[in-house]
């Protein structure tokens, strides 16, 4: 017994040193090859990102011998690649150089210090002045330095299945002024047309940004009211619009328009839908994003050559056709430099060739985004790529950004919570009241102003 | 009588240093384990308490420099409408799941088992051990599919003219209890199983010749024979189950809203969700002192044979 007990302190004592041992041994190898560490995303199958890193990469590599870039694409869903991006930020040894970070965390991610400031550099760099305002706001921190630099914008639409509107006798084009008159459109289908999700709104936790931005804030938009009031700096809770929202939500779920919660709620919901259910007439419309056709397309996650024919896309109304009529949201993604990064010179380097005009056009057209950059806007290939890109750029005068602040990403948890209530039958007022006590518990009371 | 007993005290104070000596030499080769339990067992909970008390965040400007907040995330926490809820699924998971389901049909497989012939006996041990052997993802992943929407279960209730209804969705906490009572039971059978072979065949012997029937042998003869390892067992699901993470992110993550987050998803939630870790470790804190309680429960009731 004795023995056996010494023999496993040994053992144990064996396995201490080794792990020791291992610890040292990665920290060294030094070589003089210098290695970039660059973080993305990849969601779903096919990604028109990855094409455009790998043609970077293979650039910078050739022009830059002694430098090695090592992409190391995420596959994940987009809300847990900004959890793993934290952790990785976190620690000097794990630290990426170069990060494709979503606008809507930028400033967020600077005050967390994981971004380095890059206005310097930018300012000398000749290509910066090709960028529109709009997308080099969307780089800013809080402190008013430039974190980021946007690879390209979207806006929000709605896209219908032509086949279900016709045989639900809508007219076409599909012109909503209110959403009463979405409504309207949504009763008719399920009238009409059996087996069909009338209209769908992404809601939910596990939908994370999909619910909140897509599902949630496009049609708050389109009310008087605001989640957050850029001019006093202030949240606003106890809003009417916040509570209309929710009651649309709450109407379009209860009426049956959108499937069961059961299946609402499911985290793959939103390539199912953009992939499988709208182009087969499942689902009668859906606000989405413009980047859809990337996925129709013969390269994209689900091709679907007849999309021009099947699909329909109209403006968003707005709640009863006031304001400006209609309404959008952008977000978009951006590249920066990781703070702790041991090469900034080799990494900004390497940001310039990711969004040279030739890339940023590859991936504009590739990935159906809005260009912020004028030359790529101005190309031909860019403007002929696909027939919604005139329509979705137009949406830019209309559009929305979320709250730039570095609270956003906690208080958009809330939202979804809130949507995840309604949709499994909480009154729309209790999870209104829920919500506004759960941001007065981020934000503090001195930063919220009642919207009543 | 009385010249021996000086000499022997003598002896006995001439003995001890000696012997406190021998004893701190023979503790010399814990110490690595010691060392090791220290540094990877007290180091990550006192480094937890320190961190409940601190608004570490994962993004923003708490987590640059996160402050000291004190009990503020205590206080939220107690006053959160998601924790009372949370707490009370935790302890229904584990009543239901390791308590009742995995330490009954553990011991009743057990108590049947011995009665069988071999053939049987093998076969319900495979079966057992099959659920055992499966890591938790692959497990989790099968009740999964078994459970969805249009998995195995409503398969086979449709083929018997039932609708089921949506497990995953409509009950998901019986959906997670009973997949943790599928993974688990093999642990306790085999417990139970080798503290049944420990019960002398003379002492049930005897009591039969008493005249004592089946009843009476479980709980006259087997049940205090076997007090021990069920303590430990107890014990040990307990503390299992509690911990589950895996089984229950994968079938429901949660949901629907918070009907299945236990204790675990709510730190997990909390932390890597939403990003507040100093707030979601303050749910771990909670969780640990409620393991801490259970073990202390334990270990008093079966108390004074136990010793674990």
């Amino acid at each position: 017994m004795r023995s056996h007990s010494q023999r496993l302190t040994a053992v144990l004592a064996g396995v201490a040193v080794l792990a020791l041992a291992g610890c040292s041994s990665a920290q060294s190898g030094e070589s003089d090859q210098t290695t970039l560490k660059v973080v993305y995303l990849i969601e779903g199958d096919a990604s028109p990102l990855d094409a455009v890193m790998q043609q970077a990469k293979a650039e910078y590599e050739e022009a830059n011998p002694e430098v090695t870039v090592d992409l190391q694409p995420l596959k994940s869903s987009a809300d847990d690649y900004f959890t793993k991006l934290a952790l990785m930020n976190r620690s000097e040894a794990t630290a990426p150089d170069v990060i494709y970070e979503d606008s809507f965390q930028v400033k967020s991610d600077a005050a967390a210090g994981y971004l380095a400031p890059l206005d310097d550099r930018l300012a000398a760099w000749e290509d910066w002045g090709q960028f529109v305002d709009a997308a080099k706001a969307a780089g800013e921190g809080v402190d008013g330095n430039i974190y980021a630099v946007s690879l390209g914008t979207d806006t929000q639409g709605l896209w219908y299945n032509k086949d279900v509107f016709e045989a639900a006798g809508i007219p076409l084009p599909f012109e909503p002024e209110s959403w009463d008159d979405l409504l309207d459109a949504a009763e008719k289908i399920k009238a009409n047309v059996p087996d069909v999700y009338p209209w769908e709104i992404y809601a939910g936790i596990q939908l994370a940004e999909a619910g909140t931005m897509r599902g949630f804030q496009t049609f708050l938009s389109g009310t008087d009211d605001s989640l957050f009031n850029e001019e006093t700096g202030k949240w606003v809770v106890n809003s009417q619009g916040f509570e209309d929202t929710l009651e649309l939500i709450s109407t379009v779920y209860g009426e049956g328009y959108s499937p069961e919660a059961s299946i609402a709620l499911d985290p793959a919901l939103t390539q199912t839908v953009w992939g499988t259910w709208l182009p087969e007439g499942k689902v009668g419309m859906v606000v989405d994003g413009s980047w859809l056709p990337s996925g129709w397309a013969d390269t994209g996650a689900t091709p679907f050559p007849e999309w021009t024919e099947k699909i329909g896309w109209a403006a968003i109304p707005t709640q009863d056709g006031g304001g400006a009529g209609t309404t959008s949201m952008s977000g978009g993604w951006t590249v920066a430099m990781g703070s702790k990064t041991k090469h900034p010179d080799e990494a900004f380097d390497f940001i310039t060739t990711l969004l040279s005009e030739q890339n940023a056009l590859k991936f504009a057209v590739e990935g159906t985004q809005i260009a912020v950059r004028d030359d790529v806007a101005a190309e031909p290939d860019y403007t002929g790529a696909n027939p919604t890109v005139p329509f979705f750029t137009d949406q830019v005068d209309v559009t929305h950004f979320r709250p730039a602040t570095p609270d956003y990403p906690q208080i958009s948890q809330q939202i979804a919570i809130a949507t995840e209530a309604v949709v499994n039958g909480t009154s729309p007022a209790d999870a209104a009241k829920a919500y506004d006590q759960a941001v007065i518990g981020i934000v503090g009371e001195d930063n919220t102003e009642s919207g009543r | 009588m009385t010249t021996t007993l000086p000499s022997a005290s003598g002896a006995a104070a001439v003995r001890q240093p000696r012997t406190r000596v021998r004893s701190l030499i023979r503790a010399i080769p814990l110490a690595p384990a010691i060392i090791l339990m220290l540094v990877f067992l007290l180091g990550p909970i006192v480094w937890a308490l320190y961190g409940s008390l601190t608004n570490t965040a994962l993004s923003g400007p708490n987590a640059a420099n996160p402050q000291f907040v004190g009990l503020d995330n205590y206080r939220q926490l107690f006053t959160s409408p998601t924790f009372p809820l949370s707490v009370v699924l935790t302890l229904i998971f584990v009543v239901a799941s390791a308590v009742v389901g995995q330490n009954g049909l553990g011991l009743g497989a057990a108590l049947l088992l011995r009665r069988a012939s071999k053939p049987v006996r093998l076969i319900v041990g495979l079966v057992f051990v099959g659920a055992w052997v499966l890591p938790e993802v692959v497990a989790a992943f099968a009740a999964y599919a078994f459970f969805h929407n249009t998995g195995t279960l409503n398969a086979l209730l449709a083929g018997i003219g039932i609708t089921g209804p949506n497990w995953l969705y409509t009950y998901p906490m019986v959906a997670v209890i009973l997949a943790n009572i599928w993974r688990g039971s093999t642990f306790s059978m085999l417990v139970y199983s080798a503290a049944l072979n420990e019960i002398p065949d003379e002492i049930k012997e005897s009591a039969s010749i008493d005249g004592a029937g089946g009843f009476a042998m479980f709980r006259l003869i087997t049940l205090p024979m076997i007090r021990r390892a069920m303590a430990a067992n107890l014990l040990l699901t307990t503390l299992l189950t509690m911990s589950v993470f895996a089984l229950i992110y994968i079938m429901t993550a949660g949901g629907p809203g918070f009907d299945s987050t236990t204790l675990p998803l709510l730190a997990y939630q909390e932390a890597f969700k939403f990003s507040r870790v100093g707030y979601g470790t303050t749910v771990a804190v909670v969780l640990l002192a409620i393991g801490a309680v259970f073990s202390v429960i334990y270990v008093r009731l079966l108390k004074p044979e136990v010793d674990i």
